[in-house]
């Protein structure tokens, strides 16, 4: 195999350099021409609309690359290791911020003009997209974890939902509101395997259980009681009152679960927040209500902080026009614009105090000071009871924590539909991180 | 064949054939809903028709410049593809050597190897030769990644054409190439057009280095359908209106051209 592969690598070379004579280069960007790469979400979308007007008042121009999440995080990852240089800014989260800004594969973004107002920008925002002291992205929006719930079906069974939930309680009225004849569920939870997607979830529910990924020497934890208690629960509630094929529901699958009526309670980002409570959108627009995410034990870690940003990659050959864009697209200025042109609701949350102090946007969104709360409050660098040597709380900050979290999901995936009991998936993703780890150098 | 294994036979042809056709429809129907009724449950087979997905998608990208580009990337990688396997195929067919089997198994075992195999090494040639997104870095890598299939393809057609013809033309005073072009060539066309046909709906199909190799200017349409994937909020209806555009010129490039496809596959089946 090895031979096809250097053969190939031979052949590729001989053809594209008798290619590239024959046919050229169709690439051709002037200097004041940006590639910015960023997912297909709302926020995305409008900052694209609008960004003609950037255009129009700098004369500078846009490509835009709009590629699916994950397809984004892999192309932009072999760009930016590589050095390809494709693009200038990069739609990033606050997952991978610290770890490439410390790899020197970000622009530092420090020394912006007194008119951004930085310090408008939430502390505990800006901290999460630094690395050593430096700001390496600057954030489009942010998020945190709540639980979203169906206020006509607590009414209707005469429950009450704390504004602190617990656990047992949210297991008790999932209990009381599954009505399987009518698809109504009582709990619709993460199952699609993923460290964003299933393990996001998970980690909250572990951390509040008392568990945490390593100790203090980067030894794996996953085979402790907190995790057996936490992962047992999970999969107990989704088997008695979640929906059916729940291990191939992400956040997307839940939100179109919930818009039309069929969970009573869901547990996740608060970003879903707008598209329930837009009547367009969901069937269930004036009977959603929210309220904190649910404690099991301790209150560490039980919601997540997520930040989508915007960076400046090293290899960026337009730095100067890249970082006026940033400036422009993050500013408090656009928020305005994007609460004026298409309405309060839709203006990218989480990032900025004066968003919060804005009376058009508290009448609009009344999840406003919720979400401001859950995002101030979630500590990325105490996500656990105990002493923990990584930060996040949703994921651990180190380079190897997509593929852990990605085989660690597919393993309690895989306890979830009954093809392995939850000890033995534990067993094996302590096993399996252990020998990540080992290789990658944390543990001897 | 008797009446009733022939009814068996026409009503295993027919749930076949719809099996296939369900996700097409079924997509075709989506992009005409809205998006809460493209998620609804039970699912709706009768609403009232919108083409706001569509008009979405004009407003938000630029679709002819993605067609073009997969237009040019088939039809490019096709043409190369074809100079270079039909003088490999020609030689390995009339002029077989002690190794030529053995070259023909290697060259498509390495249609075995996962293409992100080779990712890293294909990605920093496509930089230093700056050919990162444009579109001759994906002709050259589509014709690499196709020219086995092709090679055995044409291989098989070329067997089939008596020997004896080719040596009677270089018998005749006819050099390789007018051998080619004007002994064989017009004997295996149907062979040569299902071969240009498949190479054009695989280009076309191809999302993998589509999507690593061009950014911006060499996209495709497969990276067209890749940008309205979202991670949050609802999706499926426009999605669905994306990728009808995107596939609806090869399924009418192939409605079209099926009769040449089959007659070109089943090319010396009955001998």
């Amino acid at each position: 195999m090895r031979h096809h592969a250097q053969g190939m690598k031979h052949a590729a070379a001989g053809l594209m350099l008798a290619g590239g004579l024959l046919l050229g280069s169709s690439a051709a960007t002037t200097a004041a021409t940006i590639t910015i790469a960023t997912v297909n979400n709302s926020q995305m979308v409008e900052m694209q609309k609008l960004s003609t007007q950037w255009e129009k008042e700098t004369g500078n121009k846009i490509n835009w690359v709009v590629l699916e999440e994950n397809v984004l995080r892999q192309r932009v990852t072999t760009d930016i290791a590589t050095h390809g240089g494709q693009f200038d800014i990069l739609t990033i989260g606050s997952y991978e911020t610290p770890i490439w800004g410390k790899q020197n594969w970000l622009v530092s973004l420090d020394g912006f003009p007194a008119s951004y107002d930085m310090n408008d920008v939430f502390p505990s925002v800006r901290e999460a997209l630094s690395a050593n002291g430096k700001l390496y992205a600057v954030p489009f929006y942010a998020e945190s974890s709540f639980t979203y719930y169906r206020k006509d079906l607590f009414d209707k069974a005469g429950l009450t939902m704390p504004s602190q939930p617990k656990y047992d309680e949210v297991r008790t009225f999932a209990e009381k509101l599954t009505d399987r004849a009518h698809e109504q569920y009582g709990i619709c939870l993460r199952g699609k395997p993923g460290w964003g997607e299933n393990m996001a979830y998970l980690d909250t529910l572990v951390n509040t259980f008392g568990g945490r990924w390593f100790d203090e020497n980067w030894k794996p934890q996953l085979n402790t009681p907190a995790w057996h208690q936490a992962v047992s629960f999970y999969i107990d509630m989704m088997h008695k009152y979640g929906p059916p094929g729940a291990n191939s529901n992400g956040f997307n699958e839940n939100q179109a679960l919930f818009a039309t009526g069929h969970c009573a309670m869901w547990i996740d980002a608060t970003s879903g927040a707008g598209l329930l409570y837009d009547r367009k959108q969901s069937q269930v627009a004036d009977k959603v209500a929210f309220t904190a995410a649910p404690i099991a034990k301790v209150p560490n870690g039980a919601h997540w902080f997520w930040s989508w940003a915007l960076a400046i990659p090293e290899s960026s050959k337009n730095v100067a026009v890249a970082k006026s864009f940033l400036q422009w697209s993050t500013s408090r200025a656009y928020i305005e614009t994007v609460g004026k042109t298409d309405g309060w609701t839709v203006v990218p949350p989480g990032t900025r105090k004066s968003t919060y102090e804005n009376p058009q946007y508290l009448k609009a969104a009344p999840f406003a000071d919720f979400v401001k709360n859950a995002i101030m409050t979630a500590d990325l660098n105490h996500p656990t009871a105990e002493k923990v040597p990584y930060t996040g709380i949703q994921y651990v900050a180190i380079p190897e924590f997509q593929a852990i979290g990605t085989t660690v999901g597919q393993m309690i995936a895989g306890a979830l539909t009954g093809q392995m009991s939850v000890d033995d998936a534990l067993k094996e993703a302590q096993a399996s991180v252990a020998a990540t780890m080992q290789q990658a150098g944390y543990t001897q | 064949m008797s009446k009733a294994p022939l009814r068996i036979a026409v009503a295993i042809a027919w749930l076949a054939a719809l099996l296939n056709f369900f996700p097409l429809a079924w997509m075709l129907l989506a992009s005409f809903k809205t998006e809460v009724q493209a998620i609804a449950s039970p699912p709706l087979f009768f609403f009232r028709p919108t083409l706001d997905n569509y008009r979405g998608i004009f407003a938000q990208q630029d679709y002819a410049s993605f067609a073009l580009n997969s237009i040019v990337i088939s039809l490019a990688t096709t043409l190369l593809m074809l100079l270079l396997a039909v003088p490999a195929a020609f030689a390995m067919a009339f002029y077989p050597g002690a190794k030529t089997r053995d070259l023909l198994l290697w060259m498509l075992s390495t249609k075995m190897l996962p293409a992100v195999g080779v990712l890293v090494p294909i990605y920093l040639l496509a930089r230093d030769l700056h050919l990162l997104d444009t579109l001759t870095a994906l002709v050259i890598v589509n014709t690499l990644s196709n020219l086995p299939i092709a090679v055995w393809m044409l291989f098989t057609f070329f067997r089939e054409t008596p020997k004896d013809i080719i040596e009677a033309s270089r018998i005749d005073g006819a050099n390789v190439l007018q051998t080619i072009f004007l002994v064989l060539l017009p004997l295996v066309l149907p062979g040569i057009a299902s071969t240009s046909l498949l190479s054009i709906i695989l280009c076309w199909n191809e999302a993998f280095w589509s999507l690593n190799l061009s950014a911006h200017n060499a996209a495709p349409l497969t990276a067209f359908i890749a940008s309205f994937s979202a991670p949050q909020g609802l999706f499926w209806a426009r999605l669905s209106a994306a990728s009808v555009l995107a596939i609806a010129p090869i399924l009418v490039f192939g409605w079209i051209s099926q009769r040449q496809l089959v007659r070109g596959l089943t090319f010396g089946a009955v001998k």
